[in-house]
């Protein structure tokens, strides 16, 4: 059990790692979102495993699960669902005003060039239907 | 139990609903309304700061629950000067957006202003560490519409960066706060304090873990090197009153520090010379980064950036020492940095407003409307940001470099704050010659259009996509602004004039800080059903 949970906490972080770190918007909201389950799995690890126990008060019940835990884990998931939703908002905005989708700001936040240029989306060396 | 500790959270909670549900079409209302709460924010805080001066810590316990089972809000003194600054800045910079028109040029600036100030409120409050989660959470989401208020692309994708690395905060503050349950089993702050001195000394690896992340978490919202990477583009990319109002968001982060790191963990243990020994470099790299920013940047949006990053750097290094007398400069120096950032936020808005196209690239440009007095407040925010003599940047400088005399790693800190700080000046004196000395080169300044436009006619919202800043013609009183932007200033004089009492008052509070057992005592053993 152990084992089962430390691997999937830990997959999936890996796979968000990676995700976050992509140039496209749309995978790294996806690799928040793995982010975000990887660490509700873990705080409800944190209060320890235990099967099939009540967690609160009961009568006949020899041992509890530990219940501030799960109080933790459902306000977490409340704010990193309500934060995806801003997040993919905020992507499309972001997308329909520049015209693409990359997560870096283009040159022309440091050299100055105020205006973006003709042409519309294309940059040297990106490929507009490419991968994630 | 004093309800008034609530008030700070609860005014603003009631009205930005209130705000967004019955006055949505009617701005002058909105403006009223929320210019009214935040003065009564500012009451408010006030009256706590009085309540926390006499130097008993008050603790509001949420629903009655007893102590480490419910919420408690704790008020201190640093939480309370926290409170005042807060609300000053708030207030004066409110002011500003009302005069400037920058919160009619998106929907909801006063709903979100406020939702953003009952999250700093909360976080400073707020005696639970997964609560202090809660608030992040509520200040940020708040600070996320703020940002891209008004719109344009360079915004929008400067704020999705800033979504993103902050969500990636609050994950990694998740993993910190579950790491230290599991080692403790407790996140109220005092019971926390309790728990971790009785932990066996061989025993605290998880611990330790737990408050490195914790740290980390708490530095990427201060903007230490290496975590700084949100801060300029947003910073610069945010409208002014935005970015203004964000020099009190990386205090938020500061506080944290400060707060976990004198409370939790308690000193001369091994998590907070763990702390320490991170922390200083940090901050040393911080101030190095930030002052080589305002020397190399191309845009007046980052120089005032980099000028915020650097005095971060500054202030952690008070903060490194973890003794009183680099505490007492530290706050002292807090309250400094944050009324000279959000100035020097306020006045690159005025310069933009003023210049053709809305540009703040450090390109010469014809002069700019009302040119003396806009270089007068610019020449004065950067003495200040520079820590030059008279403003209190000097003052606060020297007590930082007094209070590191003792430290190991002496010469050192004096000499990255003495060289970065010739590094700012130059950056600063640089960037104000180009926008008001060579400005003079390129002609005669253009006739100011305001004064051409009839106050009387109601303004409708006017959105602009495509500019970065609101112009001169936008502007609902100019003369509100340009008055906001002075009081910031003038904040600063009085806090060198008056540098006697706020000092006494630095004292006190590091002196409350660096004992925590009457914070355990009031949280814990003031209650019904004690031991």
């Amino acid at each position: 059990m152990e084992l089962l949970i430390a691997i999937a906490i830990g997959s999936l972080t890996a796979a968000g790692v990676y995700l976050v770190l992509r140039k496209r918007s749309f995978a790294v909201v996806l690799g928040m979102t793995m982010l975000s389950y990887a660490i509700n799995l873990f705080l409800v690890v944190t209060g320890r495993l235990v099967i099939d126990r009540p967690p609160i008060l009961q009568g006949g019940a020899a041992s509890y699960t530990d219940p501030l835990p799960q109080a933790l884990v459902l306000t977490a998931i409340v704010i990193s669902f309500g934060m995806t939703a801003l997040v993919v908002m905020m992507a499309l905005g972001a997308f329909l005003e520049g015209g693409d989708d990359r997560i870096d700001m283009p040159r022309r936040d440091l050299t100055g060039a105020d205006r973006k240029p003709p042409g519309g989306t294309a940059r040297p060396g990106h490929r507009p239907e490419g991968g994630a | 139990m004093n309800h008034w500790l609530i008030a700070p959270v609860v005014v603003p909670a009631f009205v930005a609903p209130l705000i967004v549900l019955a006055m949505r079409h009617d701005l002058v209302l909105q403006r009223v309304v929320s210019v009214a709460a935040t003065v009564a924010q500012l009451a408010i805080a006030l009256a706590l700061m009085a309540l926390a001066a006499g130097g008993e810590i008050h603790v509001y316990r949420l629903g009655n629950w007893a102590a480490p089972f419910g919420i408690v809000l704790m008020l201190d003194r640093l939480a309370a000067l926290m409170l005042v600054l807060t609300a000053v800045l708030a207030l004066v910079v409110q002011l500003y957006a009302v005069g400037s028109g920058w919160d009619r040029k998106g929907w909801h600036f006063h709903a979100l202003w406020q939702f953003q100030l009952m999250g700093i409120n909360g976080a400073f409050l707020t005696g639970d560490a997964f609560n202090l989660f809660v608030f992040f959470e509520v200040l940020l989401i708040a600070s996320y519409g703020l940002m891209i208020h008004g719109g344009g692309e360079m915004r929008l994708r400067a704020g999705v960066q800033y979504v993103i690395y902050n969500l990636a905060g609050s994950t990694l503050f998740l993993a910190a706060l579950g790491t230290i349950y599991a080692a403790t089993g407790t996140l109220n702050m005092a019971d926390l304090a309790v728990k971790v001195a009785q932990l066996p000394a061989d025993d605290t690896a998880l611990l330790r873990v737990g408050a490195v992340l914790l740290m980390l978490v708490f530095a990427v919202k201060a903007a230490l090197v290496p975590l700084h990477f949100w801060l300029p583009a947003t910073y610069a990319r945010a409208p002014g009153p935005v970015a203004a109002l964000f020099a009190i968001m990386t205090k938020v982060g500061v506080y944290a520090i400060i707060r976990f790191f004198t409370l939790v963990f308690p000193s001369d243990s091994a998590v907070e010379r763990l702390a320490a020994d991170i922390l200083l470099p940090a901050a040393l790299a911080t101030l190095v980064i930030g002052q080589i920013g305002v020397l190399g940047s191309r845009h007046l949006g980052r120089v005032a950036a980099f000028a915020a990053l650097a005095s971060v750097g500054t202030l952690m290094i008070g903060v490194a020492q973890f003794r009183q007398p680099g505490l007492i400069a530290a706050i002292w120096y807090l309250i400094h940095s944050t009324l000279a950032a959000g100035a020097l936020f306020l006045i690159v808005d005025l310069i933009g407003a003023r210049r053709a196209g809305g540009s703040l690239w450090l390109r010469p440009l014809p002069p700019i409307a009302q040119g003396g007095i806009v270089a007068a407040l610019f020449f004065a925010a950067a003495i200040g940001v520079a820590g030059l003599p008279p403003l209190s940047g000097f003052l606060g400088k020297l007590a930082i470099m007094q209070a590191t005399r003792q430290a190991d790693w002496v010469l050192l800190i004096w000499a990255v704050i003495l060289v970065t700080s010739l590094l700012a000046i130059y950056g600063l004196s640089r960037a104000g010659s180009t926008v008001f000395w060579k400005a003079h080169e390129l002609g005669p300044a253009p006739v100011p259009q305001a004064a051409s436009r009839d106050s009387r006619r109601p303004l409708p919202a006017k959105v602009e996509p495509d500019e970065d800043v609101q112009d001169l013609a936008d502007s609902a009183s100019p003369a509100l602004a340009l008055t906001a932007a002075g009081a910031l200033v003038a904040g600063m004089v009085a806090l060198t004039v008056f540098g006697g009492p706020v000092m006494d008052y630095s004292r006190a509070t590091a002196r409350q800080l660096v004992d925590p057992a009457p914070y355990v005592d009031a949280v814990l053993m003031r209650q019904e059903g004690a031991r």
